[in-house]
């Protein structure tokens, strides 16, 4: 998969505004790449967080639609994947306050329960019996992060799906780094608990 | 226990290093699986991680089709459309019915206003001339008392 960090640099994107007459394309080039680089990464995290391959798609594309946008207006302080990031978290709280909102609407949602997502497992040399534990603690793990706060789900995935640091965290949720590992260590004793690793 | 030439009262020496034996196995579980836990949480977070990946890939591989999407969408901006027409045209017709509802109303007080009016003046022209009438009347009957002895004279002459 695509690094984490992959960044654009603020003194190469400042070299490529500067540059005279093909400015608009090299931005666009720029743009593109960070598309290509993290695409699949943020829709990964989506799906994760919402358990909705369609919500996940839309969310996804949102966030590039956003991302094109502000484009212009990105300093690069921070990595593109984290700035990504953000966006992705900021349009995901939104669509669940929206849904909050219309309570009138539909409630029914694409997710796929727990069991389902628990059958999900990379194709390796593994024997059935190895296979069957794989998918049992998945899916206790899947059982412990539904139970989580929405704020505990996400630091819990940027940190043991995506393998973020926590200072990336930091930045891409918009907490202070003590409050990210305080919502990681309490995901992480539920999930523990949920798992049965000792404390 | 009192211990007697390297063993226990009461228990023999056979039985004791078997009972050790069994304290050290049962340790020895316990030691590991203890040792096991944190692995087994490790485990089960990278299996977590694969298993995320591997559904990811599968469903960002799939090629997607969005025309039920907007087939529903269309539906729901078309039921839309036609409820903010409903809504508006009623609120239209509501509008100008109401106004000519007033304006109907207003043309009925005005006729009333001068119905009442023209019966007020026909009255008022009805009791002057009761009135006119009355006066004439009373001063028809009414002989002036100086002139009385002249008319009776009057009156006597002509009888002669």
């Amino acid at each position: 998969m695509m690094a984490a960090g992959t960044a654009v640099e603020p003194k190469a994107r400042a070299t490529a505004k500067k540059s005279a007459g093909g400015a608009p394309e090299t931005e666009a080039q720029e743009f593109l790449a960070v598309v290509t680089a993290h695409r699949a990464q943020i829709f990964r995290f989506l799906l994760a967080s919402t358990r909705d391959v369609d919500l996940a798609e839309t969310l996804t594309q949102d966030c590039f639609l956003k991302a094109h946008r502000h484009w212009g207006s990105f300093r690069g302080e921070s990595s593109a994947v984290t700035w990504l990031m953000r966006i992705a978290i900021n349009l995901q709280k939104d669509h669940w306050r929206n849904r909050r909102m219309q309570f009138w609407r539909r409630t029914q949602t694409n997710a796929v329960d727990l069991d389902e997502a628990s059958e999900w497992l990379p194709s390796g040399e593994r024997s059935v019996e190895q296979q069957m534990l794989a998918r049992e603690q998945v899916g206790r793990v899947w059982k412990a992060v539904e139970r989580l706060s929405e704020r505990q789900r996400t630091v819990f995935l940027l940190r043991y799906v995506e393998e973020q640091e926590l200072s990336e965290i930091a930045q891409a949720t918009g907490l202070h780094e003590g409050t990210v590992k305080a919502h990681l260590s309490r995901a992480l004793a539920k999930v523990r608990a949920e798992v049965g690793g000792r404390r | 226990m009192r211990v007697k030439d390297g063993g226990v009262s009461g228990v023999s020496e056979q039985e004791l290093s078997e009972a050790l034996r069994e304290f050290r196995t049962s340790v020895c579980a316990w030691s590991e699986a203890e040792y096991a836990k944190p692995r087994l949480l490790e485990h089960a977070l990278s299996n977590f991680k694969a298993s995320v990946f591997a559904w990811s890939d599968a469903e960002y591989a799939k090629p997607r089709t969005a025309v039920l999407t907007v087939r529903h969408r269309s539906w729901r901006l078309a039921a839309g459309w036609a409820l903010g027409c409903v809504l508006v045209a009623g609120s239209v017709s509501g509008g100008v019915y109401e106004r000519h509802h007033r304006q109907e109303l207003a043309k009925i007080a005005a006729m009333r206003e001068a119905e009442r009016q023209r019966l007020a003046a026909e009255q008022r022209v009805r009791e002057e001339d009761e009135f006119l009438a009355m006066v004439d009347k009373e001063v028809s009957q009414e002989a002036p008392s100086a002139m009385e002895p002249l008319a009776q004279l009057m009156a006597d002459d002509e009888a002669e």
